[in-house]
């Protein structure tokens, strides 16, 4: 092979891995005929047909005709709406807390993403298709989450990130930091006060790196500089990154002391990017909530688990929503998951919502709240075609998803169900695990190792 | 002028104790007992169909009359025209009353320490003023079986009406002693014992339990011919499911568990209602031939085994229901009770009906635990336990309009409304003046 015949080679090789890349994640086309369909941000519109075309809601209106080559699905009496939107959840994630440290910035749920976890599918069967998979509450400041895009069957764990989500990271106030640092391993924050010591000397910290960078840059530039780079920190160039604005944060809340208590950080510190998370009395700072930030992600009715959401109310949502606050309901649960559109129905329950506020609480708010409005969370011209039809209107307790798609590929069909959903089989385990109560509420996993020593010296000190 | 400033002063020095009276303002509603009289709604009566432009006359806590023409001068009437009336709901499994703040063990009583301890009993243990049970009743639950947990055997279970201040206010007339079966599964991904061991701990397991039934048999054979015998409370628990005074409520989850249950208990001459049975549907056909009653549930949760199909949590009850088998549902939770008419949509749903699905948390579990005469419908001569709602109360957007409990009207109040209607629209607001 001569010289020239090899560079053709090469190039051919390169353009074949390209195509090969690009391929790897699919992009479909269906047309949606005759259903009502729920745009939730532009109103709701019977027997309209929607057209997705590779991967993207091309045509909203009616009699459309299919494009040749692109699958036609009836959906006569049913209801069409945008992919649901889980703003809180830990489905395919391998571990969940990074427990070692108050502020563990550097660590990316994106490395911890198991693309073959069966939560992804069952997620998929009631309706989600995008869900921010979060690190979980054991640090002050935690490790930085990853937006999942739900195509089921992919096995890169790179074709089921949402790589043009935004970056956003996950904090933590209240019990569970306490809890992990302060009475678990004797370290500062043991209060609500520490909580906030930590916050800012954490972010102060971040500003020194900051400008120590700024000043080595300039120096640098300098003719004949001999200026030394600072040593590189990922976890600082982290929360310098949520200075400069480049993080959405995350912030797992129940008290609305320590909503407070953030709110005035990050103005402080000039953070706009700011969602709290659970927020469980969020009600009780609403106004404040809704002038300061990108609102509030809360459970529809979860109260009473722990001290502080003793003083919690189901109507927590609609009283964020009716101040103004940016608000979605999320699941927090692998359970919970598989059935938002019923949670965010409690809002007409506890509060009386519309159909479209009670909807946008699983659709467009938390695309808000994760940077992602302007791609998914409605059903317009232009967005990305993830969309759920369903028998039954969704925010009825019968309403039963029937098909889910991503990028305008079907990934569920109730019809295609099947009976056994066994992806592998041990030959050491023959009986197969049980599992009798959930053991998805993982806010706090990988964390029990810290109180297994803690309450071994408790009980050494006797 | 200053004479009449000085008689101002006056007038609001005296004034003065009225004012700080006023700091206990709004009267609080407490349940109201009485003569009510629910005015021409649609009744949902479970066992005898829907009557439209119903009336019902509620006395002495019993539902006194039922029917068009109801004349009561005496009673307080309530318009419930264009409302729909349901029986009040009943949850066959919960901690509720038994456990205020999950996660603070000194708030946690559904649990005493040992294995055995049938004799534990849960009615002790309700507190009949937890913040959950104004939250739970407005949804138009009105009874609940408070159920110990545990070990073999935790304790004994109580079914409680929701209003009223001593635990013997609110028990509503059945007791069961609780039995978990040996479990013969994997407990989780973290179970990472042997198959062999899984075995040997399961076989370990039903040995004791058939000792201890042994032992509750001739302790029952010896106080029926008279003996005298030691103080021995848990055996002695035990021998009134040995004699049929108590039922047995056998928590079994697995199917080859429920097999295995199916069989334990065929020899033995107990009153048996199975609980959980959450892959009841994999073996449906055996419970119904076994004639084992069962209060399944929670509905809303996740299939027991990875290769199973999403929707086998909410599909369950509806299958073994249609194989012929007795279903009660339960929520097996503590604060969230409140969600049985939703877990009972979802059974509705996913294969068992509307229909059934009501039965399923009225007359079954009235029917389970012998209590059909008093619960479970809108009969005459029954227990005045009664929903009024604007539209079917298994969906959310229905509002619930009026409670009764034992006859009682139920004040439509809780924490979580008291905490809307002060917080809806803040003062101070935004800012602080």
């Amino acid at each position: 092979m001569n010289m020239k015949k090899r560079h053709i080679f090469l190039a051919l090789l390169l353009s074949l891995s390209l195509n090969f890349s690009w391929a790897q994640t699919p992009k479909g086309s269906v047309l949606i005929k005759n259903g009502t369909v729920l745009t939730v941000t532009n109103g709701t519109y019977e027997n309209t047909d929607v057209l997705i075309q590779d991967g993207i809601i091309k045509k909203i209106g009616q009699n459309l005709s299919a494009p040749s080559g692109v699958t036609t699905i009836d959906a006569t009496g049913k209801y069409v709406m945008p992919g649901i939107i889980d703003a809180h959840s830990h489905v395919a994630l391998d571990v969940v807390n990074e427990a070692t440290s108050p502020i563990v910035a550097e660590v990316r749920m994106k490395d911890v993403v198991n693309p073959f976890e069966i939560g992804i599918y069952r997620a998929l069967a009631g309706g989600v298709t995008i869900s921010h998979a979060m690190h979980g509450s054991a640090n002050v400041v935690g490790g930085q989450n990853a937006t999942l895009k739900h195509r089921w069957g992919m096995d890169d764990p790179a074709e089921i990130i949402m790589q043009d989500a935004p970056r956003t990271i996950k904090f933590a106030l209240g019990e569970n930091p306490t809890r992990v640092h302060g009475r678990g391993n004797g370290q500062q924050p043991r209060s609500r006060m520490g909580v906030e010591a930590i916050l800012r000397n954490g972010f102060n910290e971040a500003l020194q790196y900051k400008k120590a960078w700024e000043d080595y840059n300039k120096a640098k530039s300098q003719k004949g500089s001999t200026a030394i780079a600072p040593i590189y920190n990922e976890r600082l160039q982290t929360l310098a990154d949520i200075l400069d604005g480049k993080i959405i944060i995350h912030c797992h809340s129940y008290r609305a002391d320590e909503i407070y208590m953030l709110i005035n950080v990050a103005r402080d510190f000039g953070i706009k990017k700011l969602v709290f998370q659970h927020t469980n009395e969020g009600f009780k700072v609403a106004p404040e909530i809704a002038e300061y930030t990108m609102g509030a992600s809360v459970f529809a009715d979860w109260w009473a688990y722990k001290f502080e959401v003793y003083y919690s109310t189901a109507f927590n949502a609609a009283i964020l929503q009716k101040n103004g606050a940016i608000t979605s309901i999320n699941s927090d649960s692998a359970e919970l998951i598989r059935h938002l559109y019923h949670e965010a129905a409690k809002t007409q329950r506890y509060g009386g919502l519309t159909d479209e506020e009670a909807l946008a609480m699983i659709t467009i708010n938390p695309a808000k709240q994760l940077g992602i409005e302007d791609k998914v969370g409605s059903l317009e011209e232009g967005k990305q075609g993830d969309v759920v039809i369903f028998e039954g209107h969704p925010l009825s307790s019968y309403a039963i998803p029937q098909m889910t798609f991503v990028d305008g590929i079907k990934y569920f069909d109730i019809k295609e169900d099947a009976d056994d959903q066994r992806q592998r089989i041990s030959p050491t385990e023959a009986v197969e695990p049980i599992l009798l109560s959930e053991e998805d509420h993982r806010c706090m996993q990988d964390t029990e190792h810290l109180f297994e020593t803690a309450s071994a010296l408790f009980q050494m000190n006797q | 002028m200053k004479r009449f400033n000085k008689t101002f002063l006056t007038f609001l020095i005296a004034l003065m104790p009225l004012l700080s009276w006023a700091q206990i303002d709004g009267e609080f509603i407490k349940p109201q007992g009485g003569k009510f009289l629910l005015q021409n709604a649609t009744v949902h009566t479970i066992t005898n169909g829907v009557l439209t432009n119903t009336s019902i006359l509620i006395e002495d806590g019993k539902i006194a009359q039922l029917g068009s023409n109801i004349s009561a001068s005496d009673a307080e009437v309530i318009d419930c025209s264009g409302l729909v009336i349901y029986p009040g709901m009943i949850d066959g499994g919960t901690t509720l009353g038994l456990v205020e703040v999950n996660s603070v063990p000194e708030t946690v009583d559904y649990q005493e320490i040992g294995n055995v301890t049938p004799n534990m009993q849960a009615l002790t243990a309700v507190n009949p003023n937890t913040e959950a049970i104004p939250v739970t009743r407005v949804s138009g639950v009105t009874t609940t079986l408070a159920v110990p947990q545990g070990g073999l055997f935790p304790g004994t279970a109580a079914l409680i009406n929701l209003v009223g201040y001593t635990p013997d206010q609110m028990y509503a007339g059945f007791k069961a002693v609780v039995m978990n079966f040996p479990n013969s599964a994997r407990r989780g991904r973290w179970d990472r014992r042997s198959d062999e061991d899984i075995k040997k701990d399961n076989e370990k397991a039903l040995k004791e339990a058939n000792e201890l039934w042994e032992k509750a048999k001739s302790y029952n054979e010896l106080i029926s011919k008279g003996a005298e015998l030691d103080y021995y409370p848990e055996i002695a628990q035990l021998a009134k499911v040995v004699s049929g005074e108590l039922p047995l409520m056998i928590e079994v989850n697995a199917a080859s568990d429920i097999q295995n249950a199916i069989k334990w208990v065929a020899d033995k001459d107990a009153k048996v209602i199975f609980s959980g049975v959450k892959e009841g549907w994999r073996v449906a056909d055996e419970i119904a031939k076994a004639n084992i009653p069962v209060i399944t549930g929670p509905v809303q949760d996740l299939p027991s085994r990875a290769s199973d199909r999403y929707d086998a949590a909410y599909s369950n009850a509806g299958k073994m229901a249609n194989a012929g088998v007795k279903v009660a549902l339960r929520t097996n939770d503590s604060e969230n009770v409140r969600n049985l008419p939703f877990h009972a949509a979802f059974a509705a749903a996913y294969g068992m009906g509307k229909e059934e699905a009501w039965k399923a948390v009225t007359i079954n579990p009235a029917e389970i635990f012998g209590l059909q005469d008093q619960l479970g419908s809108v009969e005459t001569g029954k227990v005045a336990n009664l929903i009024v709602a604007t539209e079917d109360p298994f969906e959310t957007r229905a509002q619930i309009m009026h409670v009764f409990i034992n006859g009682f009207r139920i004040p439509l109040s809780n924490r979580h409304i008291r905490l809307y209607q002060e917080f809806l629209d803040r003062s101070p607001g935004l800012k602080s003046n």
